[in-house]
Parts: C-alpha cells; structure tokens; sequence
C-alpha cells in the first residue's frame, strides 16, 4: 500500500517535471521561417550557405528552403500563391518589371522605414519601389549584360575584344574560318537566353535615343519604328544568317551553354554575368578562360554596359512572422550577408549593399565588369528596370528571329504587340 | 442489318421502362450529385464566362466588355494555334481510328503471344504523359538523341524532331499516337469481339477472301467502336496541351503552339481574364466541332 502511494508521487512528479520542461523549451520561442526561391543552381547555392550562416548565428530560427522553376512557371507561381494567400515568410524574385507586375502596394510588407534600407544602394532600392515605398532587399550582385568569350580561342586565334558590331563580327568570322570550335553559342533549349541580343543592346538604344524608356512607357516609342532598337533584332539574325552558330543551338539548355564557353566549344555566348557562379560550381579549373565584354554598338567611343539588377527578398503581408523575416532579410543586405554569398557562389559582380567589397581575386569575367562601373556614364540599366513594360512572348520571338523562322521587323512589331496586353493589365495610362 | 434492327427494337422496349424508374426514385435522392454537379462545374463554368469579360488580377475584376474576346483573335499566333490544334486533331485521331483497327485485327486472330502482345500496345497508355513527353525529347535531340544516332549509323542525317519548325508538331503528334493508339485497340478489340462469327462463315462459304470479309463484314460492323474512338480521340486530340507542354512549350518559337498552350501562357504572364476569354474559345470550339460531329456519326448507324 505504501509503496504504490510512493510510486504514484513518483509517477506524478516525473509527470510535472516532463510538463515544465516542455513548457520551458516552449518559452524558447523557436521559430521557422519559409523561404520561396528559384531553382537555378547559383541561387540554391546562395540560399542555403545565407540560411546556414544565419541559422548558425540565431540558433532559435529555422528557415525552412522551398524551391520553385524560374522563367514563365515561376512567375505563374508567385502570382497565384500571392493571390491565393499560401505565400512563403520570405521569397526571392526579380526586381523591375517583374516586382511590378506581383501588385506590391497590396501584398508586400512595406521596408521603407527598416533600418537595412539605409545600407542598400539607391540604385537598388528604385527598382523595388513602388508608389514611392521600399518593398525589397537585395539578394545576389549586379550583373552584366553581354557576351561571355572564350579567352583561350581569342589567345589562340589573336583576337582582340571588340567594341563595335563590325569587329565583333569580324572575330566571328576568323573563328568561322578556323573551323574548330562554333563562333557564336546559342542555347534556345532554355528560351530566356535567347533574349540576349535583345535585351543587352539597351545601353546602346538608350546612347542613340535618350529618353527611349519614358516614351516607351507611355506608348509613344516602339521598337519596330525605332531603328536603334530594333538593331537587336537584326544582329540576331544576322548572326544566324552568317551560320554562326553551334550544331544544336535549337535544342541545347543554358548548361549546355555555360558548358561550351567554359570548355571553348565556341567563342562567344551571350549571357549574363551570373553564369560565371555556374562556371565555378562545375568547372572551377576553367575559371580563368572565361572573359565577358559589353554588347557591342556601332560607336567605340560610345561602348558601354547593360546592367542587370540583383533578385529581391520580398515578404507577403499574410507572412505570420514578419519580425523574424525582417531579421533575415537584414542579415542578407548586410556585409556579412555580401560574405555568405561571395563564399557560396563566388564572386560574380559589385553588391549593392554599402561596405561590400569584392574579393582580390575575382574571376576574369567579373574583373572585365569592373571598369564600366568605374567609368562615368558607362552602364544603364536595362529597360526592364526603367520601365514596368515587359512583354511576356519576347523569349520566343526572339528564338524565332533567331533561327531564321520571322523577320526581324516583324518580331519587333509583334513584340509591340504584345507588351501592349502587359500595360493594360497594369493600367498604365496612355494604352 | 441485325444490328439496326436489335438496336431499334431496344429504344422502343426500353423507353416505357426508363420512364417508370425514373418516378420510383424520390427527387431528393439526386441532391448530393445535384450539389456536388453545381458547386464544381455549373458555377466555375459561369463564373468563367463572366471573368472573360473582366481584366482581372485574380484580386480584382474590372469590367471590360468583350475586349479580351477581340484581343485573343488579334492574338498574332492564335491564327496559327487554331490551325495547328485542328492539324493536331485530326492527325491523331486518324491515326488512332487506322492503327487501332489494325493492331486490334491482329490482336483478335490467332497470333502468338497475342496476350502479352495486347498488354505491350496497352503499356504506354498507363505511363504518365509528362514522362514520355520528358523521354522522348531526350530520344529526339537532333545531336545527340538517340533516334538521330541511330540514323547516323546508317548514314542519314536525321532532322531536328522537335526544333525544326515543319517537323516539331507532327514529331509531337506522333508520340501522342504511340502513346494513345493502346486506348483505340482495347475498344476496337472489344467491337471485334461482339461481332458474331456466322458472318465471317457464311462468307467463306460464299467465296469472300479475307480483304472481303473486312471490308464488308469488320468495318460496317465495328462502326460503333469507330465513333467512340474518334470522339475520344477528337475531344483529347483538340483540347491535347500535356505533352506538347512537356516535349515543345509550343515552340520553336510559336511554331507547335496549340489554342491551349496559347492559353496557358496567357495565364503564366498573369493576363487572367484573357486566358479565362481564351478559354471560353476552346470551348465552343470543341463544342461546335463534336456536337455536329457526334449527331451525324450517331444518325447515320441508325438511318443504315
């Protein structure tokens, strides 16, 4: 009888003892963030060396990764899961035109008053602002856009860096005739990257019509009746026609063609500069061969860079934990964030957080950006930046043009038919 | 003949009957298909039609007319889409009603194996689209897919199957085939079998040849299988999106592009009422095309 008693007040304060503990850890206020990002390699690698670090630095918070595909069916996603309120505490999408189109003033959480915001460069912030409120922080650096080259075929060939069309086309043709590797790379498996040519000759449409972005906002500008704008589209043909391209440009993938300039399968590859964090995940040893220059114009003097703006970090009013969000996106545009990302991915251009400093020994594609942002009036950025107008079928327009199936006029004229629908949907007045 | 007759001869006995079952169930009894009929397809498909006339961000909805109407017709490639979902159509659906009378006579008579024959052609049916699609765009790289290596090895420069603008719909088409014509041969297995073989008999007897025995006997015979396969294979043929989606995105370019993956890009660029519009397009179109389809393959069995 005694026993039993005794054992029962054992039993029960075991009991109380488990309770307390459980409440205790409780007290700890652990919290899980989700975190929403693109699929491409460079981001993952970022992602998760940021969410180690912080989650090393902030033991109680668990940032739980999702992944998503990027392009078209990415921001098929982020929209509906905007609008169907299953958005992730935190998620990373572009900035510019895109950031536009997701209807920030209703969904995003507004940073203008954090504190972070202070460190993040202006340049950054105007393309994450809308009805003037701050909605992004930065994740990943600026970019280049251009045409990545195989230093070794230019060594070997004795070529120069061209800076007008028709030296650039002159190299292609002396590769052509060295008949070994393909001049020009083009990778139309992945349809984004044949907006390249497009997209990238902006600083030079901007150096011939100042003003081009206002105007094309507001409906009065086109790219089929503007002869510097439509330059982009017949020099993608152009190199089309010259048969300038590798074998299986219809068919091959983005990795292909990071794959080809990495190993000088080919000479040129017009990418962006983010591919060079690609190059040194899966080819560190070939680092050095990759060199990057500015899409070229018709004016030497006048030669200068397309910039891309990095990915923002956005959080959805319907997040749950924004103050621990807010936190996360703090240590991301800060320097130790800039650090994180520099050990996961390299370094593949200038941050835009103040007090960022690039590495000495940056890759050559990266250290080719440098001087065109040390150069006055050097860079521009690319019209998706400048303005909300995006039309969602250039990626296959531009395949079109780009293996002989339209015309250039005519791609152009389409597009600006279909940038139309994008400036309804917005609303924009004078469509 | 006798068909006609039995079938005849069952509307009218059957007519009387259908009518005193269907008082013997209380009206209450249909409530919960009723509901469940209205709640998932009635409203949505209203709802649709109304959205069609918006601009809407899923959020919000601004009346617009029939705007979304015009501007999906000056679509620049819907044009294309819509001739290239009726090429699509008929090209597998033809195929369907030809390969699957063929493999189903050969699957009927007395070949060896005949039972693992038929669970081969019926394999493709059960795997799943976007994995064939994914398969066969590997299979059809122009450089280093295996089809064109295999050429190679014959000396034939293959052409680029899916990237190749006069190609790329047909090379979809035909993989839509290999992987529906299962279907159409279990359906027309099942018509060959209901045909009493007296027929064929008497046939013989009279001195018909095998050529003559299915031109005469299988094909008017089979013809309720036929209809049912073209439906099938005409409504899954015009409304097809899922492996085009997987093995083109419609491309290159615009070149595979069909009524629906024009659509659904519409969606993914966030243009909700218009593809809502768009929607509503492909639907009187399948409509208008199989409501006068099936009423004149229907009529003519009983008019014979």
């Amino acid at each position: 009888m005694g026993l039993t008693t005794t054992r029962r007040a054992l039993l029960a304060s075991a009991a109380a003892t488990f309770w307390l503990a459980s409440t205790s850890a409780g007290l700890a206020q652990d919290v899980t963030l989700s975190f929403l990002v693109d699929n491409a390699p460079n981001t993952i690698a970022w992602a998760n060396q940021l969410v180690a670090d912080y989650q090393a630095l902030n033991p109680n918070v668990k940032i739980e990764l999702e992944q998503r595909p990027g392009g078209g069916d990415g921001d098929n996603i982020i929209k509906t899961r905007l609008a169907t309120q299953e958005m992730t505490d935190v998620f990373l999408y572009n900035s510019g035109s895109l950031f536009q189109a997701m209807n920030p003033q209703q969904n995003l959480v507004d940073l203008t008053d954090e504190p972070f915001e202070a460190n993040v460069l202006d340049s950054f912030k105007s393309v994450v602002t809308s009805g003037g409120r701050v909605y992004g922080a930065p994740i990943g650096a600026a970019m280049g856009g251009g045409v990545l080259y195989n230093r070794k075929v230019y060594q070997e060939l004795g070529l120069q860096v061209p800076k007008t069309w028709e030296e650039f086309m002159a190299n292609n043709e002396k590769v052509k005739a060295a008949g070994k590797v393909a001049p020009v790379i083009q990778t139309f498996g992945a349809t984004w990257t044949s907006q390249i040519f497009v997209l990238a000759d902006y600083y030079n449409v901007q150096a011939a019509e100042p003003g081009f972005a206002e105007k094309y906002t507001a409906n009065q500008a086109k790219y089929a009746t503007t002869p510097a704008a439509l330059k982009g589209f017949e020099r993608q043909e152009a190199v089309f026609k010259a048969g300038y391209l590798n074998e299986d440009f219809a068919a091959a993938t983005y990795e292909d063609g990071v794959q080809k300039i990495a190993n000088g399968e080919g000479a040129h590859y017009p990418m962006l500069t983010f591919a060079v964090s690609l190059i040194q995940q899966n080819y560190p040893d070939r680092l050095a061969d990759v060199g990057f220059f500015a899409m070229p114009g018709d004016d030497a003097a006048k030669n200068g860079l397309t910039v891309w703006m990095p990915a923002g970090l956005y959080i959805p009013k319907t997040s749950e934990n924004q103050e621990e969000a807010k936190k996360f996106l703090a240590f991301v545009a800060s320097v130790a964030g800039c650090e994180s990302q520099t050990k996961a991915g390299g370094a593949t251009g200038p941050y835009l957080v103040k007090g960022c400093a690039l590495p000495a020994d940056v890759p050559p594609a990266v250290s080719d950006l440098l001087p065109y942002f040390q150069n006055e009036g050097a860079t521009a950025p690319a019209l998706e930046f400048l303005s909300p107008v995006k039309g969602p079928a250039l990626e296959q327009i531009t395949v079109e043009v780009g293996s002989g199936i339209r015309t250039p006029a005519d791609g152009a004229a389409l597009y600006d038919e279909d940038v139309k629908k994008q400036a309804q949907q917005l609303g924009l007045p004078g469509w | 003949m006798a068909t006609v007759t039995a079938t005849a001869d069952v509307t009218r006995t059957t007519a009387p009957v259908r009518r005193a079952a269907r008082s013997s169930y209380p009206a209450w009894f249909f409530l919960p298909a009723a509901i469940i009929y209205g709640v998932l397809f009635l409203y949505p498909t209203l709802a649709s039609f109304f959205f069609a006339l918006t601009r809407w961000t899923l959020s919000e909805a601004s009346y617009i007319g029939l705007d979304n109407f015009r501007q999906f017709f000056r679509e620049p490639f819907l044009v294309q889409g819509l001739i290239n979902t009726l090429i699509y159509g008929a090209i597998t659906s033809g195929m369907k009603v030809i390969l699957g009378l063929l493999l189903a006579v050969l699957l009927t008579s007395q070949v060896i194996g005949r039972d693992y024959l038929r669970a081969v052609v019926f394999f493709p049916v059960l795997v799943s689209t976007v994995g064939v699609g994914i398969t066969f765009t590997v299979m059809m790289h122009p450089t280093e897919g295996m089809i064109n290596e295999t050429l190679g090895l014959f000396g034939i420069k293959g052409p680029g199957w899916l990237t190749d603008p006069r190609f790329a719909l047909l090379s979809v088409a035909l993989v839509d085939v290999w992987k529906g014509v299962g279907l159409a041969t279990v359906i027309y297995i099942a018509g060959l079998a209901s045909i009493p073989s007296d027929y064929y008999e008497a046939a013989t007897i009279d001195g018909a040849n095998s050529l003559q025995n299915f031109r005469f006997i299988t094909l008017p015979l089979v013809r309720p299988a036929t209809i049912t396969v073209i439906t099938l294979s005409l409504i899954g043929g015009l409304r097809s999106f899922d492996l085009i989606w997987a093995m083109t995105k419609g491309g290159p370019g615009f070149t595979s592009d069909v009524i629906a993956s024009v659509i659904y890009k519409q969606y993914q660029a966030g243009f909700y009422g218009l593809s809502t519009a768009g929607n509503v397009v492909l639907f009187v179109l399948v409509a208008s095309i199989m409501v006068p389809l099936s009423w004149w393959l229907n009529r003519g069995e009983i008019e014979r």
